[in-house]
């Protein structure tokens, strides 16, 4: 049998998923044996023009992890899409959106205003921005042009599957793998998971009634060992979010941030969230309930934490 | 802007308030046409993504009306809405959407007279904020993998 070509890329992300497709440990052996990885900007030097020259449909299999934020984004997004055979959208950036679709907050000029004129470390009297264009004595340079909102790789081509995860877990990506590997593929559109239930389907804390008087932030108190952090309060994200990680935070004291994507047939994790954590807030007087809820700083952050540009709205309205 | 009628969508609780808006109609009180009634078992059963799909497809506002507090058929639905309709706010004026746009009132059933003062006072209030951008992005369905 002939090898599979498998290539890697990375788009806006912030190279986790690198490290966690590596994180497989020794199964890499496995994998190095049924096939070649043909592109990986990270480990292996060849060239956009390299790939454009392959066949159309030459590639098994493409794990592009990293949202749609530029112009080069998207054009490599686009071109692995027409080489390969299988795209898989790996890691949370490329499946939701994740940390970089929180630049939909803002839009392109805010974000660069922040990036290099505001921030405190920035030394830039003139007032310099990144260009599509610059003339410079050697000729004319080019850079990508930055969009104002943040897509994930289903809003740009057309995926098979999604690997939830930021990053996914060990398990997670050799389960992508080994379908790859053995050839038992999933329905197309699947979310590769071990679970398509919630993660406190698979945390091990106590839970009983749910009932909050008062939300906490991570700091501000230590949590008891054993009981369900949301019941004490934490914003724990596990019950709107798809488990297969192992509930790997809870279990470290650390409530669950969502990581993992919505549950099975769930559209829009961060109103889910919303929707549950509202619900078990212990009062029904109106102005408790106000209080309560300014303990809660962030709620669109805090909620679309990981999926803004995959949310409904997509993304926040600019005046 | 003199032209402008918003489209509003109010989620009616079948116990209370649907037959409120249904009292408001027999008694043929006049209310602003621009209230699209749509009909649930409980104020309770308006999740948050119903607020969110309908002003992202182009809804101007967003009505929620449910039976008073201690009035709920299935007891306490009309206290989580109570309790999530403030978050949603919250979190929607962070998004840049007004929190103006959603509104929750309690409507009995005998309370025809009031179903129409909220639905023109409403209008009205939407009226002066104006169209919505929420619905200016292209929907998830159209190219994303959900449906």
């Amino acid at each position: 049998m002939a090898k599979l070509k498998i290539a890697l890329y990375w788009a806006a992300s912030c190279g986790g998923c690198e490290i966690a497709t590596l994180a497989i440990g020794d199964k890499i052996l496995k994998l190095a044996e049924v096939a070649d990885i043909v592109f990986w900007p990270v480990g292996i030097d060849f060239k956009y023009a390299d790939v454009e020259k392959m066949p159309d449909k030459s590639i098994d299999a493409c794990l592009f992890n990293g949202a749609i934020r530029t112009s080069e984004n998207e054009h490599i997004a686009k071109l692995l899409r027409a080489k390969s055979k299988i795209m898989i959208a790996y890691g949370s950036c490329s499946y939701e959106g994740c940390i970089p679709g929180l630049s939909n907050f803002y839009n392109r000029q805010l974000t660069f205003e922040r990036a290099y004129i505001e921030t405190p470390t920035t030394d830039n009297p003139e007032k310099i921005l990144p260009q599509t264009k610059v003339k410079v004595p050697e000729g004319e340079l080019e850079l990508p042009e930055f969009y104002d909102t943040v897509k994930t790789l289903a809003q740009t081509v057309d995926v098979d599957y999604f690997v939830p995860g930021c990053p996914p877990e060990e398990k997670t990506t050799w389960l992508a793998l080994e379908a790859l590997v053995t050839g038992k593929l999933p329905p197309k559109g699947t979310v590769i998971s071990h679970s398509v239930k919630a993660v406190c389907d698979e945390c091990l804390r106590k839970k009983e009634e749910k009932k909050i008087k008062k939300f906490y932030r991570p700091y501000e108190k230590i949590p008891e060992p054993e009981k369900c952090l949301l019941e004490q309060g934490f914003l724990c994200y596990g019950v709107a979010t798809r488990g297969g990680c192992g509930a790997l935070c809870p279990q470290a004291n650390m409530p669950c941030t969502g990581c993992y994507g919505p549950v099975e047939g769930v559209v829009d994790q961060g109103a889910h969230f919303l929707s549950a954590l509202a619900s078990i807030i212990d009062s029904n007087d109106p102005e408790e309930i106000q209080k309560i809820i300014d303990d809660i700083p962030d709620p669109a952050g805090t909620f679309y934490r990981y999926s803004l540009p995959d949310s409904l709205l997509r993304r926040a309205r600019i005046k | 802007m003199d032209n402008f009628e918003p489209k509003i969508v109010a989620f009616c609780c079948n116990w209370c308030s649907y037959a409120g808006a249904d009292l408001a109609g027999t008694s043929r009180m006049q209310y602003c046409p621009n209230i699209r009634v749509i009909r649930v078992m409980c104020s309770g059963r308006v999740n948050p993504l119903f607020v969110l799909k309908a002003l992202s497809i182009g809804a101007d506002g967003v009505l929620i009306l449910g039976c008073h507090p201690g009035d709920c058929h299935y007891i306490e639905g009309n206290y989580k809405t109570m309790r999530r309709i403030p978050l949603l706010q919250k979190m929607l004026k962070q998004l840049g959407i007004e929190k103006e746009r959603v509104r929750l009132e309690w409507v009995s059933a005998s309370e025809g007279a009031k179903f129409a003062e909220v639905a023109n006072n409403f209008t009205q209030s939407i009226k002066n904020l104006g169209p919505s951008s929420s619905g200016s992005f292209k929907q998830n369905s159209e190219e994303g993998k959900h449906g």
